[in-house]
């Protein structure tokens, strides 16, 4: 019976394979190819490319508008960070401590920025900071990124402390640290990898906002991604690209930090035998 | 007395479970203000914004007054013209008719211009004529039109329709009743309807691109599962403009695509591939396929091969064994990736915006569009009303299938 089945199953796992992979060149060929396009001495974008230079990088270097909004990008991406870590980190203590039915509604209403379309927010954001002299500056859209980064940070650190063994804690009460102790040398070295991670989440988040920071930002206060979509919308220059490949790169450094981050929290969870 | 030990042991126990609950609560406070005074309270209030009516009340306060009193059927009385005539004058020398102008222009096209002579001429005039429903009429005839009046008595009322009408091309009539609006003018149902057609094209191609790719991942061995993995992450973690700007230099006229199809002799001259629905529903579909991988890689991972081996064992061809044995299991996550794309679909902005053509935009854009271009917010409000009615429809649907710690599982 089997016998008769297989070249057909054969055929058909070849099948599946072959589309798998022409999927993950779908997904990722259209991000590759045009990072050598950046380099291109030409501004065109089409293969063979007749020489290579780095001008349009030095273009992006020489810029004053994308010196600017890497500094707004990077001013509103580590305040948010930091805020948001903050605030949402003591959320979701408070959450995992919380025996209550409220919890449940809490974690609603916490994440919910996360679930409504961005273009609400901005609207909304927009109507309601304009009056409270929050639009057109960089505090307003710090308060609106943090806003936006709290979910992803409540999600993550939840997680982490479900799965924090609580006797860890009463173990090293019982060996005689005080609660401070306990936290300082149990909880934090454990939480950690969790820590960082979602700190990344929100910075990438606020770093790769658009539709809100659009709503909220007057010229001075553009971001990248709103450089970027102003070139994009206009028309496109290799500058463009040079800008993206250097957004990709930053991607790929924070997506191995992420990884090494998780893998870190593996080991430390195997190390002490925490359920994964 | 043991019962009487037993109920304060209770007592106790109830007043420490509340202090530490309080304590928590204490902890969860500054995100909260963040979320509910940045995000609920500032969305409750845009939403509001969908049903408001007050240009009128203000500019206009004693007509409005008058307005409210009558039964809406043909011309008003006496009064009302008077009212109107003092509210017209006061805004005219006071500059405060604009608003009360573009709300009523909304309804009928003329109304600025028809607030504004009718007031200038009131101002000039000194003597208290004998009735005002005819000095109205003769400074202009549309005085003395059913239709205006319906259109003011409309205006008066505390809250409105109009908005959500708008949003579906209906409006009412001078009898009040609702109607659809003439066909030149009609919009937004066509909007509403491409923004739910191009987000369905957009699951099904993501689904029929990311099933394979997630069982073809699961069956992977390590190191290259982990390749294929980060692979996946990399789109997921680089920033949508990124990956459309790819797209409009990959589709555009002279781009890598119609420079390929002409290298291989595929086509004559190039194809029209961007600034079109073709160009959004590829690059939309490109940029939200991770989602459907991960969420359908994440339910692929738990389930236990042994069943379709099983499957096979007992006679069931491979077909079968897929259709009857392995897809059923894998049920909840094409749901909760159908659901969760869909819902980042029909909110997109980024995307359709750079890579559609002006027949290709959905609802996020006009919501933008009506914010920054025509500052029509009561519009943007009921459009953004419907886009949230569909996403919350939506989500707990989603949560029960993926639970909501998943979405942005890496």
């Amino acid at each position: 019976m089997a016998a008769r089945h297989a070249p057909a199953e054969r055929a058909a796992r070849g099948v599946t394979y072959a589309l798998g992979v022409l999927g993950l060149a779908f997904l990722v060929a259209p991000i590759l190819v045009i990072i050598p396009l950046s380099f291109n001495a030409e501004s065109f974008f089409s293969y063979p490319m007749p020489g290579v230079s780095l001008r349009w990088y030095e273009k992006i270097a020489q810029s004053d508008a994308w010196r600017r909004a890497l500094r707004n990008s990077l001013i509103v991406g580590l305040a948010t960070t930091v805020i948001a870590t903050l605030v949402g980190g003591l959320a979701a203590l408070g959450l995992s401590r919380l025996r209550s039915r409220m919890r449940a509604v809490l974690v609603g209403v916490l994440i919910s920025p996360m679930i409504i379309p961005g273009v609400i927010i901005a609207l909304a954001l927009f109507l309601f900071f304009s009056p409270l002299g929050l639009a057109g500056n960089l505090p307003g859209i710090i308060v609106a990124h943090t806003i936006l980064g709290i979910p992803f940070v409540v999600i993550t650190l939840t997680a982490a402390l479900v799965n924090f063994d609580t006797n860890l804690m009463r173990a090293a009460a019982s060996l005689g640290a005080g609660p401070i102790t306990a936290y300082r040398r149990i909880m934090v070295p454990l939480m950690t990898p969790a820590l960082v991670s979602s700190a990344l989440f929100v910075f990438v988040t606020s770093f790769d906002e658009f539709i809100v920071t659009s709503f909220l930002a007057g010229p001075e206060q553009y971001t990248l991604p709103i450089q970027m979509w102003s070139g994009v919308h206009d028309d496109v220059t290799p500058t463009i690209l040079a800008a993206a490949t250097l957004f990709i790169l930053a991607s790929i450094l924070l997506l191995v930090s992420v990884e090494v981050l998780r893998r870190r929290s593996e080991r430390l969870a195997g190390r002490v035998g925490v359920k994964a | 007395m043991a019962v009487h030990g037993q109920a304060t042991l209770k007592s106790e126990l109830r007043r420490v479970e509340r202090g530490r609950n309080l304590r928590a609560l204490a902890l969860v406070a500054p995100a909260l203000l963040f979320v509910v005074l940045g995000f609920v309270v500032p969305i409750a209030l845009t939403l509001y914004k969908g049903v408001e009516n007050r240009e009128l009340v203000r500019s206009m306060p004693l007509v409005t007054a008058a307005l409210r009193q009558w039964d809406g059927k043909g011309l008003p009385a006496e009064a009302v013209y008077a009212a109107l005539a003092e509210d017209l004058k006061q805004g005219f020398t006071q500059r405060t008719l604009g608003p009360a102008g573009r709300r009523l222009n909304l309804e009928i096209t003329g109304f600025v211009s028809l607030l504004q002579s009718s007031g200038r001429q009131l101002a000039q005039r000194q003597e208290t004529p004998v009735s005002y429903a005819a000095l109205m009429a003769e400074i202009d005839r549309r005085w003395a039109e059913p239709r205006i009046w319906a259109a003011m008595k409309r205006a008066a009322a505390p809250l409105t329709d109009f908005y959500f009408l708008y949003a579906f091309d209906l409006q009412r009539d001078e009898r009040n009743e609702i109607v659809n609006v003439p066909e030149e003018r009609r919009l937004y149902v066509d909007i509403l309807l491409r923004s739910l057609w191009i987000s369905l094209c957009v699951t099904a191609i993501c689904l029929a691109i990311a099933y394979p790719m997630a069982i073809t991942m699961t069956s992977m061995r390590q190191p290259l599962a982990n390749i294929a993995l980060t692979l996946v992450l990399l789109p997921f973690w680089t920033s949508v403009l990124v990956r459309t700007a790819a797209w409009v230099v990959l589709l555009q006229r002279e781009g890598l695509v119609n420079g390929t199809l002409l290298a291989l002799g595929l086509v004559s001259a190039p194809e029209s591939l961007i600034f079109n629905r073709f160009g959004v529903i590829v690059a939309l579909s490109h940029v939200l396929l991770p989602y459907m991988v991960l969420t359908l890689y994440a339910v692929m991972k738990g389930v236990d091969p042994q069943y379709v081996r099983a499957a096979r064992s007992l006679g069931a061809d491979p077909w079968q064994a897929f259709r009857r044995v392995y897809l059923p299991q894998t049920m909840p996550g094409v749901g909760a990736g159908c659901l969760l794309v869909f819902i980042l679909a029909i909110g997109s902005y980024v995307t359709p915006a750079l890579v559609g053509g002006r027949h290709d935009q959905m609802i996020a854009y006009f919501i933008a569009f009506n914010v920054n271009q025509t500052v029509n917010w009561g519009l943007a409000a009921a459009l953004s009303t419907f886009l949230l009615a569909v996403v919350l429809a939506l989500y707990p649907l989603y949560g029960r299938l993926a639970g909501i710690d998943r979405l942005r599982a890496s």
